[in-house]
């Protein structure tokens, strides 16, 4: 893939913040220091689910140095939530509490430890209702009820969809596999605990800084909740430290702050602890899945049925989503003829999941590709193999009406087969040759799709997704204004290479002011691997009408037509006469001459292309990347220890923009998902969260993160900007399920669940001795009845739409 | 009960009267405004506090600001020389170490002693050091290589750092 004719895309260049960052002078939320500024605790919920019988907050106002106590009874009476149709949360609870750390009370003092006194001198009181603490459990009590909404007692969201008869391709398949899998929770534990500064001012507006990857959502939601206009409200994404999807939703103490400067009349800033953090959460939902598949003689997948059950948690968050996403992507990797898809969302008395990296993806995936290294095994073919002759068609649609543009994934294969050895390493090691000692190696292979942007809002409109201004003066100065929020992934870097590369400048030329809801034309924030490719669409946009403009300002002044203009190495001239390039901050003052103030709107909606059935929206993307995954392990099979030598991911990114910030992405998303794998658990016990604290909830540290091996693949996509899709999140899904895969491969024992943990590897040894069944894994799936499916046509196998509908082009 | 103090901070004396039970962490970012030392943890958990003292690291959260009398700390404000950047800093934004960014301050600093103990460090050496300093974003990997780069380039003559690629 030649990128000669670019100058930007695709050099290994640093961010544009980066100088900022290895100085200490980038500034995040709890940086920031106001004049007069207050200090705020939240006071959180000892109790799992209780009444409230009772809240005095006499004896914490009266402690010296507290400016102000709010409780629940302040704040407008509304429940709120991330999604219309999931309003269930309040930011301090007036009557009920659904699990321990739900906030129910906010101190403002002259500083942090009087807050936090003072929050200890609030006297509250209790009546508890019994906690519901699993799947199990919330379905087994419809007498206790989390909330009073849903499909169904403690049933958050309850989905079934059908396209096509998979009992009658089950019925000719010569392989039919029905397996049991299960997918702990774990949480996004950012580096940053999430911070905030609220400052009502005396014009009575509202700025709020904060640690969000999303101020467009809490700009909105802030309306909602203070009972103020949007209009009178700022809200400006400081430098994130770290999201993974868990600075998503609107918190409590971000409108505890708000609150709280409004009743002070000072700036207030909260900063959680981490053990805060850790009950905040709406990271990965446990699930538990039952997955059906019917395979051909060759290995081709006849059909395919899927059941999820999702431990939400004890609110909505984005659980609605969360839900469809267990079902609703895992045919766009291979050719999946027919497919159902029944899942269900539950409520439980714990911190409410909801977006983490890959979203909702990476449990069915887990599922899927640890079933077709089974199939593979009894089919007697091997597992990439069987995998490149299955792939889905490029520019086909799937059964579920998702439409796949370019899959770049025979070609992921390819290239981590080759890298890794795999033939000679399948054949060389394996649980069934001799190995030494007690140490047994294997490798495994998975495979993953992932969207590169969701294709519908989180609430129903026709505005765009991302916008984009862009202003050019006299001075030669282009500013870029973008509502996207970077949460290190470089977000504001590829809002200064690609308007550098249209006007042939240097990024460093470019100032980018992202994140300001005064300021900033609105993106709906940075999830759904959404923001390269819409931001960037709207920035490829705003940048040739301000080029168009210029052009036509020196076409007038050198007397040539436009169209034979190119801008370049800070200039704008005709390529065959160089020497009359009229430098760019010259040709910008033509331009500003011509057309009066130069400041071009870009605006990008994805193309509409939902199916046409209920739930169609959730699932389609402007394109899906591809990634392919080979780990390299040994097992020790006397202490149960398992030793990652080597990773390989090759990922189909479209085209890489910056070769150094996808391979960043590919790395940290391997390095994830390797935690999610082998030791991350979000788990309680008693309501409590039994590890909230970075020493006790294992993440791997360097000496944990093997050798990583990056290989970009590029398809060139016609609806990325230059191709490009997403890196951020595909590349985790796979390396769980091959982590599994290997430790099969290395001692024949099945893992259809994570964490894999050393005591787990003893337990399935062990089974394996006794003759038992060697796999770990659940037994048995609960008794639940899911919704009549929804029945649709499998749209399988018809062409993409050639020319999809595009709105703001 | 408050408690007068000298701190040497990046070379520059600091006469305090800090409350006795403040942590180095507290009195660098809220009294020195150094808010380039971040936290995650505040329990010495996690390394991202990190700071030099005397040339060693060390977790800001859990130092007691007034038995550091006279000594000499270091932040990641330290680091450079004037507007000359250190060589880690230099390979870090270079190489993409940094994403979020939270964590790279006490990485940087954990590397900076690492050097200076052991010049050209194996990567295995380099992964015992920074084994307490976690990172949730780069998978390690580009901090790892920035490390080996800023190592090469501070042992290299001269010459070689003419091949440092430019802003």
């Amino acid at each position: 893939m030649s990128s000669a004719k670019f100058s930007i895309i695709g050099q290994p260049l640093p961010k544009i913040d980066a100088w900022a960052k290895v100085t200490g002078d980038t500034k995040y939320a709890d940086d920031l220091v106001l004049p007069r500024m207050a200090f705020a605790k939240l006071l959180r919920s000892s109790a799992p689910h209780a009444l409230i019988t009772r809240i005095d907050t006499t004896c914490a106002r009266q402690l010296p140095g507290v400016y102000a106590v709010i409780t629940g009874a302040d704040l407008p009476p509304v429940k709120f939530g991330i999604l219309p149709v999931s309003q269930d949360e309040e930011a301090l609870c007036r009557t009920k509490v659904r699990m321990v750390g739900d906030a129910v009370a906010a101190v403002a003092a002259v500083d942090e430890e009087t807050a936090d006194r003072a929050t200890e001198l609030i006297e509250i009181e209790y009546q508890p209702l019994r906690a519901l603490m699993s799947i199990e459990e919330s379905l087994a009590h419809p007498e206790v009820r989390i909330h009073e909404y849903g499909d169904g007692p403690n049933v958050h969201k309850n989905v079934a969809l059908q396209f096509g008869d998979v009992e009658a391709a089950f019925a000719t398949s010569a392989l039919v596999r029905e397996d049991v899998f299960f997918f702990e929770g774990n949480t996004h534990s950012p580096m940053e605990q999430h911070a905030a500064v609220a400052h009502f001012g005396p014009d009575e507006k509202l700025t709020l800084w904060s640690s969000t990857q999303t101020p467009h959502y809490v700009h909105r939601l802030l309306a909602k909740i203070l009972d103020m206009p949007a209009a009178h409200i700022r809200v400006i994404a400081a430098a994130v430290g770290g999201g993974f999807g868990g600075k998503l939703d609107p918190f409590a103490h971000e409108i505890a702050a708000c609150k709280l400067s409004q009743v002070t009349g000072r700036p207030v800033k909260i900063t959680l602890t981490r053990e805060e953090v850790f009950y905040v959460h709406r990271g990965r939902h446990p699930v538990l899945m039952w997955l059906k598949t019917g395979f051909t003689r060759d290995g081709d997948i006849t059909g395919s049925h899927i059941k999820t059950w999702l431990d939400g948690g004890a609110y909505g968050s984005y659980g609605v989503a969360s839900t469809f996403y267990t079902g609703v992507i895992n045919p766009v990797t291979y050719k999946m003829p027919v497919y159902k898809f029944e899942g269900a969302r539950v409520f439980t008395n714990k911190p409410p999941c909801g977006p983490k990296r890959g979203h909702g993806t990476p449990q069915p995936r887990f599922a899927l590709e640890c079933q077709l290294d089974k199939a593979a095994e009894q089919l007697g073919l091997d597992p990439a193999e069987m995998r490149r002759r299955i792939l889905h068609e490029p520019f086909t649609k799937t059964a579920n009406h998702l439409t796949v543009t370019t899959i770049g994934l025979g070609e992921c294969i390819d290239k981590v087969v080759e890298a890794s050895g795999w033939r000679e390493k399948r054949r060389r090691f394996g649980h069934t040759r001799p190995g030494r000692g007690s140490r047994r190696r294997g490798v495994g292979i998975g495979c993953s799709a992932y969207m590169t942007g969701a294709g519908t809002a989180i609430y129903w409109n026709s505005m765009p997704h991302s916008g984009v201004i862009i202003r050019a003066d006299r001075s030669g100065g282009v500013a870029v204004l973008c509502g996207a929020t970077d949460i290190g992934q470089g977000s504001d870097s590829i809002l200064a290479y690609l308007p550098a590369e249209i006007l042939g400048l240097a990024p460093a030329d470019i100032r980018v002011h992202p994140a300001d809801t005064d300021l900033t034309p609105v993106d709906l924030g940075s999830y759904s691997s959404r923001v390269t490719l819409m931001c960037g669409m709207a920035a490829i946009q705003a940048s040739t009408r301000l080029r168009a403009a210029i052009f036509k300002a020196v076409a007038k002044k050198l007397a040539v037509h436009e169209e034979m203009l190119v801008a370049r190495d800070r200039k704008v001239g005709v390529a065959d006469d160089w020497d009359k390039a009229l430098p760019f901050a010259e040709a910008v003052a033509l331009a500003e001459s011509m057309h009066g103030v130069l400041a071009f709107p870009g605006s990008y909606a994805p193309p509409k292309r939902a199916g046409k059935y209920k739930g169609g929206g959730v699932g389609p993307s402007p394109c899906y990347s591809y990634s392919a995954c080979v780990v390299d392990l040994s097992v020790d099979e006397e202490t149960g220890e398992i030793i990652l030598h080597d990773v390989w991911v090759a990922h189909d990114i479209g085209r890489a923009l910056n070769p150094l910030l996808v391979e960043g992405q590919v790395e940290g998303s391997i390095y994830m998902g390797i935690g999610e794998a082998l030791m991350e658990g979000q788990v309680f016990r008693k309501g409590l969260h039994k590890q909230p604290s970075m020493l006790d909830y294992k993440s791997p540290t360097t000496l944990d993160t093997p050798n990583i091996h990056t290989i970009l693949v590029e398809t060139d996509d016609p609806e990325g900007p230059f191709g490009a899709k997403e890196a951020g999140q595909g590349p985790l899904l796979p390396v769980i399920p091959a982590i599994a895969n290997a430790i099969y491969h290395a001692i024949g024992v099945r893992f259809d669940e994570v964490p894999i943990s050393p005591d787990l590897i003893l337990k399935g040894l062990e089974l394996k001795r006794q003759g038992k069944t060697a796999r770990i894994g659940p037994e048995r799936i609960p008794l639940f009845t899911f919704k009549e499916p929804l029945v649709v046509e499998s749209a399988f196998g018809q062409p993409a739409e050639a020319i999809a509908e595009r709105p703001f082009h | 009960m408050k408690r007068r103090v000298t701190l040497r901070v990046n070379g520059e004396p600091h006469d305090l009267l800090v409350p006795v039970h403040k942590t180095l962490l507290e009195v660098l970012r809220e009294d020195l405004r150094l808010t380039g030392t971040k936290h995650g943890c505040e329990l010495g958990e996690c390394g991202t506090c990190t700071v030099l003292l005397d040339g060693v690291p060390v977790l800001s959260c859990l130092a007691l600001t007034v038995d550091l009398e006279g000594r000499a700390i270091k932040t990641v404000e330290g680091m450079a020389d004037g507007s000359r950047l250190h060589p880690l800093q230099q390979a870090f934004a270079e190489l993409g170490a940094a994403q979020c960014g939270y964590c790279t301050p006490g990485i940087l600093l954990t590397a900076e002693a690492l050097l200076a103990e052991i010049p050209a460090p194996s990567r295995d050496e380099i992964r015992e050091a920074l084994a307490g300093n976690l990172c949730r974003c780069t998978g390690y990997t580009k901090i790892l290589e920035s490390v080996e780069l800023a190592a090469l380039r501070m042992s290299a003559p001269p010459a070689r750092l003419a091949g440092e690629r430019s802003r």
